[in-house]
């Protein structure tokens, strides 16, 4: 299954749905492009939900860095949302994860961002 | 029981990268190992081939990838070579040093070698051989190296 993105806001934050596969070429690429739209139109606060992403590769991972260290460095701030086991595990052992802001609660992830 | 060699010679394209995970899920599905090990192991097999593919060949038209799967009566064996420079496996980066943490690359033979539970990375001038190991009954968890 490839990746999917579909984005919508909640209270100024922007929620990007994910789902599927975030491995080395489309999915990645997905990812990259989603945010990058989202910055060039001035959406600045990200909410990535990972709740229906099953598999993440080490490109994946990637990706995801890439995605908060741009966020960060245009002054923005992105999240994780609802991560699956699987995620959460590569996260813990690639000592991303507390790196990433993780959240599982939407309405306490939105409300977290600054105001 | 029989031990069994399936190896395959392979481009060095993205196709090659899911196959040779849709191989080692199948594998490692057949060999027993629960659904976990199965997803840790095809995860491995999926960092070595991209390793391969990307870092190894280059995406070179004109490099094969070799992908070697092999069940003995005590291990699942997995062997990767590309033709490319040669990875020398004592120059790569802690992925987990905390200057390296927000790198976006770099967690690949981390990630197999998290795994599996023996890996020989053997680089030549004719390219890399990785050899992922994992016990069948889970002997030995927890990402030895093995000798190189």
């Amino acid at each position: 299954m490839s990746m999917k993105t579909s984005t919508r806001q909640v209270d100024g934050v922007t929620i990007v749905d994910c789902s599927g596969r975030i491995t080395l070429g489309e999915g990645s690429v997905i990812l990259r492009d989603t945010v990058r739209d989202l910055l060039a139109k001035g959406n600045k606060k990200i909410l990535l939900n990972l709740g229906d992403v099953n598999y993440i590769d080490s490109s994946g991972i990637g990706e995801l860095v890439s995605a908060f260290t741009t966020v960060k460095n245009q002054g923005g701030e992105l999240k994780l949302l609802n991560l699956t086991k699987k995620v959460h595990d590569l996260l813990q052992i690639t000592k991303l994860y507390t790196v990433f802001d993780v959240k599982d609660d939407e309405a306490g992830a939105v409300k977290a961002f600054a105001k | 029981m029989t031990e069994q060699r399936v190896s395959y010679t392979l481009e060095s394209t993205l196709d090659t990268v899911n196959s040779a995970e849709e191989t080692a899920t199948k594998l490692a599905n057949e060999a027993g190992f629960d659904d976990e090990e199965v997803m840790k192991i095809a995860m491995a097999v999926r960092e070595a081939a991209v390793n391969a593919v990307l870092h190894g060949n280059a995406y070179d038209p004109g490099k094969k990838v070799t992908v070697a799967f092999e069940r003995t009566a005590k291990d699942l064996v997995i062997t990767i070579r590309d033709q490319g420079k040669g990875l020398d496996p004592n120059k790569i980066p802690d992925p987990l040093a905390p200057e390296n943490l927000l790198k976006t690359s770099g967690r690949g033979i981390f990630l197999i070698r998290s795994f599996m539970d023996a890996v020989e990375i053997n680089p030549s001038q004719t390219g890399t051989e990785i050899k992922l190991i994992k016990h069948v009954h889970g002997t030995a968890a927890g990402g030895k190296e093995a000798s190189q």
